[in-house]
């Protein structure tokens, strides 16, 4: 049996090689992926970010607890869950200590469950390069929500609004929000909003600051007046992104996020929202894709060391960047 | 940053609620360009066995200090065999009497420390133990 077939047949082993193969970006695995590639685009993408100590990974642990608690309206059984968790490597060793699981453990034994601790392994935006790959293979496979969970580092994190569906930005009370809310960015890519430990005092004031924010920080998408902003809101075109209070630790708030996820997924699916963001997504992996394969095309057909002798010149500022790359891509095409 | 990484997982079975050897060697084989998924403490054999599964380890190293050695690493080993993972190499550090190391070498654990063996044993153990070097990586 092939690797796909086996995958596909819910071999959760061969899932999990599938997924180191397609984090190490062998070849194998990238084939294996492009064969699963038609059964995509099913499972919905939940990002959960947040700067560090917010308790994302205990959120993550109490909403996958709930998800497969409760059947979703026709639906017999609960959804299943994957999730997908990405730690920061050490930028010194390349090493990493991935420690999620560690608030994970409810979720063990739960055959309709998958984790999996990823290493950012460089990338800067809060995903691992490897990330939206590898949550292609678990969509394949039928889990029907993925949750993806970032790095945490907070303010550059906006990978994830162009990978999942539905963001959800977690903050807790007296976490400097205050001013890195109004930096906006983290919040702009929020769909839905969480102040995690709301039991702490104070939450009360980051409820409301954030509820204030929020309406400063978030684009006018259509360039259009509030009034008629407001118009669409209540026509249901145009999403409110809410902010619920939670407890994760005690379980307070959970059945509000999990319902208010569903929601926002009602919504992208009634709106049109879905089929633009899913256009939008692809649009900028295929992109991504054809930057890198162009570079490395260039690059092979590059007599040696012309590349390094344009950087030398850079470095010692003989040339700019801009000119360096024209005069090496003279003669080109 | 593409290519291989070893991955290993660290957890504590059973329990004992004395986690700082497991920390200390989770810490070692980071900096040794390793990516450790550190579980934590009061695991069961089965949490152990699906975190290695889902994680796709190529080592598990199990830190026990609590004398139930011989109940719960058996019991870790079959399951690993039972899904299939032939290849995990299964390390073991802690407190581990002389007269049980040679039962748990032939139940199929790789190796075995002690208390107060220096770190770069360890992760050398865990290099040869894969037989990869991290030079790939």
């Amino acid at each position: 049996m092939s690797l796909a077939a086996k995958v596909m047949a819910g071999d959760r082993l061969a899932l999990a090689r599938l997924l180191t193969q397609i984090e190490n970006e062998e070849l194998v695995g990238l084939d294996c992926l492009s064969d699963l590639y038609p059964h995509t685009g099913r499972a919905h993408l939940v990002g959960v970010t947040g700067a560090p100590g917010t308790g994302k990974s205990t959120l993550v642990n109490r909403l996958v607890l709930h998800m497969r608690s409760v059947a979703d309206g026709k639906e017999a059984e609960p959804a299943t869950v994957a999730v997908v968790a990405v730690d920061p490597s050490s930028p010194f060793s390349g090493g990493a200590i991935l420690g999620d699981r560690i608030r994970m453990r409810d979720l063990a034994g739960d055959p309709g469950v998958f984790i999996r601790s990823m290493a950012s392994r460089g990338a800067l935006g809060g995903l691992a390069r490897a990330t939206a790959g590898m949550v292609q293979a678990l969509d394949a496979v039928g889990f029907d929500i993925i949750l993806i969970e970032t790095v945490g580092a907070g303010q550059a994190e906006v990978d994830i609004a162009r990978t999942a569906h539905t963001t959800v930005v977690v903050s807790a009370p007296s976490m400097g929000d205050e001013i890195q809310a109004i930096k906006a960015g983290i919040l702009e890519i929020a769909d839905i909003l969480v102040v995690n430990k709301a039991d702490i005092p104070g939450a009360d004031n980051t409820l409301r600051f954030l509820r204030a924010t929020l309406q400063m920080a978030r684009p006018m998408r259509y360039g259009r007046g509030d009034h008629i902003r407001d118009q669409m809101e209540a026509d249901g075109v145009m999403w409110e992104p809410s902010v619920l209070a939670t407890v994760a630790t005690q379980g307070d708030g959970i059945e509000s996020l999990s319902q208010e996820i569903a929601r926002h997924r009602a919504h992208l699916r009634a709106s049109g929202e879905w089929a633009v963001r899913e256009g939008e997504r692809i649009r900028s992996e295929m992109e991504l894709l054809l930057r890198e394969h162009l570079t490395a095309q260039f690059m092979t057909r590059q007599p040696d060391g012309r590349f390094e002798e344009a950087l030398e010149r850079v470095i010692a500022r003989k040339l700019s960047p801009r000119q360096a790359i024209a005069s090496l891509l003279e003669g080109e095409g | 940053m593409t290519g291989r990484k070893l991955r290993v997982l660290i957890a504590k079975p059973g329990l004992d609620g004395h986690d700082r050897g497991a920390k200390i060697v989770a810490r070692a084989l980071r900096d040794a360009g390793m990516e450790v998924i550190y579980t934590g403490l009061r695991q069961t054999p089965e949490m152990i066995a699906e975190a290695a599964l889902q994680e796709d380890v190529d080592v598990v190293g199990l830190s026990i200090l609590s004398g139930a050695h011989m109940t719960l690493l058996p019991r870790v080993l079959e399951l690993l065999r039972q899904q299939g993972q032939h290849d995990v190499q299964v390390m073991v550090g802690g407190i581990i009497p002389d007269e049980d190391v040679p039962r748990l070498k032939e139940m199929g654990v790789t190796a075995i420390f002690g208390p107060g063996t220096n770190t770069q044993i360890i992760v050398q153990a865990f290099i040869e133990a894969v037989g990869t070097s991290l030079a790939r990586g």
